[in-house]
């Protein structure tokens, strides 16, 4: 517990928006398609109230990317997960904790921006909710899915950037089926779909990853 | 006694190459083991196969207590002051530093990327120190250290010694141990 509550504080200051190393550049990431996408297609309230919470979604999925090149690779070149497994902390426990860490990172400052993003495409109030519960249920699994891939990206030199965006679309592609399908069918089995999606994924992300980081370090 | 670290028919292949092995070692605690033999011979690799690290292509190894690691990672967060990048540690280890001693005490608010190639050697033996094991293993101590540096490892490498740990060292430098094997990877290069 004593080594949970150091990992996950030390990974906290490092992910949260703030003074050291966080960022916040995915939030304003997420802001900047929200604010371009009317100018794009025009000022049609009717248009932009049907398709903007499309839209968040697309815009929460690609702005999820964006954090994975700091995820794990410093603390792998620098020697940490070494240490970690000289001290018999298994990668498993580590990457659990930088999942919490990165999905707090990112997910809940992402259904905040989803309000004023709300806003700027004149969503409903009732289209806001199914949004909200939506990456809720999503950004989880979200954040799973990016921490695989960055585990699994580990080896790479160079180009690991793009190619772990590239990965996570077609991975990201349910989760983005049932929590955005949930807004055009207005039911809940869509949101209960995606968080079912995004609990096996969390469920999935500590091991796959612990044993893409051994890999790793036999490469 | 039961040796601290013992191996038997090892051997290191890396990437395609075979570098060393088949190869029969025990260290006994208290004892020192010094690696020698030139860059890319293996000696980093048979630290990280004794620190269980990597695996090795052939043979077995058994520790017996625990492991601490010292090699050119440091393992401290760049940005962060050095105190708080070894308050990390010490929330996870069990052991004291000796800031002091380690000439470290005035560095504490300086952040890790600016510390000079030595002083960062030295953050790493705060935190080699601080973990507490019983055993350790060390990749070129002695590296950009000057020679009150040198002094300072080859006093706390005896001091570890006398403690009843096991201390291997891979080191091409020259470096004062006592009751010491020496163990030179070419003689069993592949």
């Amino acid at each position: 517990m004593r080594v949970l509550m150091a990992l996950l504080r030390r990974d906290l200051a490092r992910l949260l928006p703030g003074r050291q190393g966080g960022t916040l550049l995915p939030l304003l990431f997420f802001l900047g398609v929200a604010m371009l996408y009317p100018f794009a297609v025009g000022p049609d309230p009717v248009l932009l109230a049907r398709t903007g919470g499309g839209v968040i979604w697309v815009a929460a999925l690609l702005a999820a990317i964006l954090p994975l090149d700091r995820l794990l690779a410093n603390d792998f070149a620098d020697g940490f997960f070494d240490q970690w497994a000289m001290r018999g902390i298994a990668e498993e426990v580590v990457v659990a904790t930088r999942w919490l860490a990165h999905w707090l990172s990112f997910g809940p400052p992402l259904m905040l921006a989803a309000l004023p993003a709300a806003a700027l495409l004149g969503l409903e109030a009732r289209t806001l909710a199914v949004v909200e519960l939506g990456l809720l249920a999503g950004t989880p699994g979200l954040a799973a899915i990016g921490i695989i891939i960055a585990a699994l990206t580990l080896g790479l030199r160079s180009g690991g950037m793009a190619l772990a965006g590239l990965l996570l679309i077609p991975l990201a592609v349910p989760l983005l089926v049932f929590g955005a399908g949930a807004l055009s069918t207005g039911g809940s089995s869509g949101v209960a779909l995606c968080g079912s999606i995004s609990l096996a994924l969390v469920a999935l992300a500590p091991f796959a990853g612990g044993a893409a980081i051994r890999a790793a370090r036999e490469a | 006694m039961q040796a601290a670290l013992t191996a038997t028919g090892l051997v290191c292949r890396r990437g395609d190459r075979l570098l060393w092995g088949p190869l029969d070692l025990a260290v006994r605690p208290g004892q020192a083991l010094h690696l020698t033999g030139p860059n890319g011979i293996g000696k980093t690799s048979m630290l990280r196969i004794a620190a269980g690290l990597l695996r090795p292509m052939a043979g077995q190894v058994e520790r017996d207590g625990s492991f601490a690691l010292l090699d050119g990672a440091v393992a401290l967060d760049e940005q962060q002051a050095l105190g708080t990048a070894l308050a990390f540690w010490q929330r996870l280890d069990p052991a004291a530093m000796p800031l002091e001693r380690l000439g470290l005490d005035q560095l504490l608010d300086v952040p890790v990327r600016y510390l000079s190639t030595g002083q960062r050697k030295r953050a790493g033996l705060a935190r080699l120190i601080g973990q507490g094991a019983r055993h350790w293993l060390l990749d070129e101590p002695l590296n950009a250290l000057d020679d009150a540096g040198v002094a300072l490892v080859e006093a706390l490498i005896a001091e570890r010694q006398a403690a009843g740990g096991a201390v291997i060292v891979a080191s091409h430098q020259p470096i004062r141990l006592c009751d010491a094997a020496v163990l030179d990877l070419r003689t069993h290069a592949a």
